[in-house]
């Protein structure tokens, strides 16, 4: 899309870094020991660490995420927020406090507490790398998409950007400056997305979402086999026709400019709705809807194209309450833009058309993950194999799982997750109001589904847009300084103190720890520039996975299973790693992105966790089995004679 | 040299019984939520009914699940807390 660039944003922008920055000074000056680099000294109070589990949970995934995917596709968007939710049950419940108990900085702490294995070691660390890495991903193609409309910079520059903040924020302060980062944005994201939501509920629903909102344009048209032969009006020419399937495409000039439209021939009277339309000319030159980005005919969509009151079509409803929102949308009809991307004369066209939906196939599963119309046994299965990730993967995280080592008690671990539960839960429920917001309101760039929550603001004005950007910013900021110090914790603190045994002090600990920072943020740039284009929640869902796979089961069977060894450990956390990155590089988005088609790639499935999670339980416990140790004569001596007694 | 907590912590005498409810509220809440996947996977047509007030279930269940997990983290709370003041003083006295 074409965005305009504005002083507000830039210095509201600028005011958030630089209280960033302030904060992580403050702090640095105070972390002096390894426990207050990787653990905030354990004395983080627990309402804060709550809020700041919100911070580092609610990231850009979260926010951008799942919003905009459900500002595309409805209720399965919401999925998302259901099971990132219900994933903090099994923390509560299972991990939080015996994790606290066990562990002293890093989740290989935790795991390794009762073996001392250097297999935990090594695999642990190695774990914590590769989720962190894939976490890392998302928040960085985040960054991206959020400083381009608020700055009018590349995607690039939006992913150095944060990478430096970041790795200036961890390398100096480490886990207090990140915590306290955390807290300030966990609160200010889920002020101001409430006051969003009572935005939209105030406007209520309307046909028009604003004044400036591009109205689209129908024409009469003639056509005789199939092929357009006529436009009723006579300014229009026809130039081309593209059919692909049941949908056919015409090409118009009008005052030499050209435009795609949409033919619909089934009805009784032919006619040609207006599309957008992205073209890549044979010599490279962009043009949106025929134009060049100059000329700004590149529209902020979404609206709805009928209402229902009592019975009643009405043009507007004015303010609604939460309920009466979502029963309003129900009962009308949604206008979607689909894209279809196909060559015409040598030029690639990638083409939005309108597609009208129902709203109440928005409010149930189904226009993203399929499980009624078009279902397959794959696509099923691919929800059931999310819907188990999502479960799973969050006590699995282990930059959630070291923010139990920054609270001094067991008590205070449980306190601060019922926070973050509280806190997290009433955002996910806000989520769905942002993303339905943004759909009927005018909030999408077509482009970019990561936009969804950022631009809905826009349209309530500058000022409001501006502050979600840099909330939005301060979201990625938190969350991968939380990601980064859990990398960075793994590769000195588990990597090079505990399994290489390299004599470290305390001082020159939190200096390997703050040079892995800066690695681990110089890899996270690299690859948020490559993965630019993907929805960031889709790319989260796949480190839930991996983290769900390699974690979950050696987490789980330590706490709950007396005969876990520390090679069905090592074993587990191996082949659950491999086999759901395994899935995920041989996964239909994945080929797309090498450059394959979808359904050329050889697993069809997306999720990878409803294979690789149970692998990863089936191998701690047969790895275990087979690797108990015999019991010592004396001990059994003493328990025969415990048995005779 | 094996790794211990990053901070000294008190004896606590209540573990077994929070861990027995814990695994308990884990299952009911495991079972509601399975219940969510399985009417998805097999009955998704049931998600787009009318399930009240003009609502369908796909939305009361799905925004069930999202306060129920807070209500029953509260509930948990409330019971850990009440089992660590009786049990470890029990043990103190």
């Amino acid at each position: 899309m074409i965005y305009d660039v504005s002083s507000t944003a830039i210095f509201i922008f600028i005011f958030f870094v630089l209280a960033v920055l302030g904060l992580s000074f403050y702090f640095a000056r105070k972390t002096k020991s390894a426990s207050g680099y990787y653990a905030a000294g354990g004395q983080i109070n627990w309402a804060v660490n709550g809020i700041a589990f919100a911070g580092d949970y609610l990231s850009a995934a979260s926010f951008l995420g799942i919003c905009g995917m459900i500002a595309f596709y409805g209720y399965d968007g919401f999925l998302y927020s259901i099971g990132y939710l219900a994933g903090w049950v099994v923390a509560l419940f299972l991990v939080a406090e015996p994790l606290k108990r066990l562990g002293k900085y890093t989740f290989c702490d935790a795991l390794d507490s009762k073996f001392n294995s250097r297999g935990i070691k090594l695999t642990a660390a190695i774990s914590t790398l590769v989720v962190s890495i894939f976490y890392l991903i998302p928040q960085m193609v985040g960054a991206g998409a959020i400083v381009t409309p608020l700055l009018g910079f590349p995607h690039w520059v939006g992913v150095v950007l944060v990478g430096s903040i970041v790795i200036f924020i961890v390398a100096t302060a480490g886990m207090t400056s990140t915590t306290y980062v955390q807290f300030i944005k966990g609160g200010l994201l889920i002020i101001f997305s409430f006051i969003l939501v009572f935005l939209v509920l105030n406007k209520g629903l309307d046909t028009t979402p604003d004044e400036n909102y591009h109205q689209f344009i129908s024409l009469n048209a003639s056509v005789t086999d199939g092929k357009i032969t006529a436009v009723d009006d006579n300014s229009y020419k026809v130039i081309s026709q593209v059919n692909d399937k049941d949908l056919s495409f015409v090409q118009l000039e009008k005052e030499g400019i050209r435009s795609w439209w949409k033919l619909n021939s089934k009805k009784e009277r032919p006619f040609l709705e207006e599309a957008l339309s992205v073209t890549v000319k044979k010599d490279g030159t962009k043009l949106y809807n025929g134009e060049p980005k100059e000329s700004r005919k590149f529209y902020q969509v979404g609206h709805i194209k009928s209402i229902k009151e009592n019975g009643k079509e009405v043009e507007k409803t004015g303010a609604v309450g939460p309920f009466e929102f979502i029963n309003k949308i129900e009962q009308s009809e949604i206008v979607r833009f689909t894209k279809k991307a196909f060559t015409a004369d040598g030029d690639k066209v990638t083409i939005f058309y309108q597609n009208v939906t129902a709203g109440k196939d928005l409010l149930k599963p189904g226009l993203y993950y399929k499980l009624d119309k078009g279902a397959t046994f794959w696509s099923i299965l691919d929800f059931i194999s999310l819907m188990l990730a999502l479960f799973l993967g969050t006590s699995a995280l282990p930059h959630i799982l070291i923010r139990y080592y920054t609270v001094p008690s067991q008590r205070a671990a449980r306190k601060s997750t019922i926070v973050a539960i509280a806190a997290i839960g009433f955002f996910y429920i806000l989520t769905l109001y942002m993303g339905m917001g943004a759909m009927i309101n005018g909030g999408l760039d077509i482009e970019s589904s990561n936009m969804s929550a950022p631009l809905l603001a826009k349209t309530f004005g500058i000022t409001l847009f501006s502050i979600i950007s840099a909330i939005a910013f301060a979201t990625i900021l938190g969350t991968v300084s939380g990601l980064i110090v859990a990398a960075s914790g793994a590769v000195a603190h588990d990597l090079m103190d505990k399994y290489m045994k390299i004599k470290m002090t305390e001082k020159s600990k939190v200096g390997y720890g703050r040079l892995a920072a800066v690695a681990v943020g110089i890899i996270a740039i690299v690859l948020g520039i490559i993965f630019q284009s993907q929805n960031v929640n889709f790319l989260v869902g796949l480190a839930f996975a991996i983290a769900a796979s390699a974690n979950l089961p050696a987490i789980i069977m330590l706490l709950f299973w007396k005969k876990t060894t520390a090679r069905g450990i090592a074993a587990a956390i191996v082949v659950g790693m491999l086999s759901s990155l395994i899935i995920i590089l041989f996964s239909p988005t994945l080929y797309e992105i090498y450059g394959y088609l979808p359904e050329e790639a050889p697993i069809p499935l997306q999720n990878p966790g409803i294979i690789s999670i149970p692998l990863g339980f089936l191998t701690l416990v047969m790895v275990s089995l087979f690797t108990q140790k015999k019991p010592e004569p004396a001990a059994e001596k003493l328990h025969l004679e415990e048995v005779v007694s | 040299m094996l790794h211990e907590p990053a901070v000294e912590m008190g004896q606590d005498h209540s573990i077994q019984k929070k861990t027995r409810l814990g695994i308990i509220l884990f299952l009911i809440y495991l079972f509601i939520y399975s219940g969510f996947v399985f009417i998805g996977t097999l009955f998704p047509k049931l998600l787009g009914e009318e399930f009240s007030g003009g609502l369908n279930l796909a939305f009361v269940y799905g925004m069930g699940l999202i306060v129920l997990a807070a209500l029953m983290g509260l509930a948990y709370n409330y019971f850990c807390t009440r089992f660590e003041n009786e049990m470890n003083k029990e043990v103190k006295s």
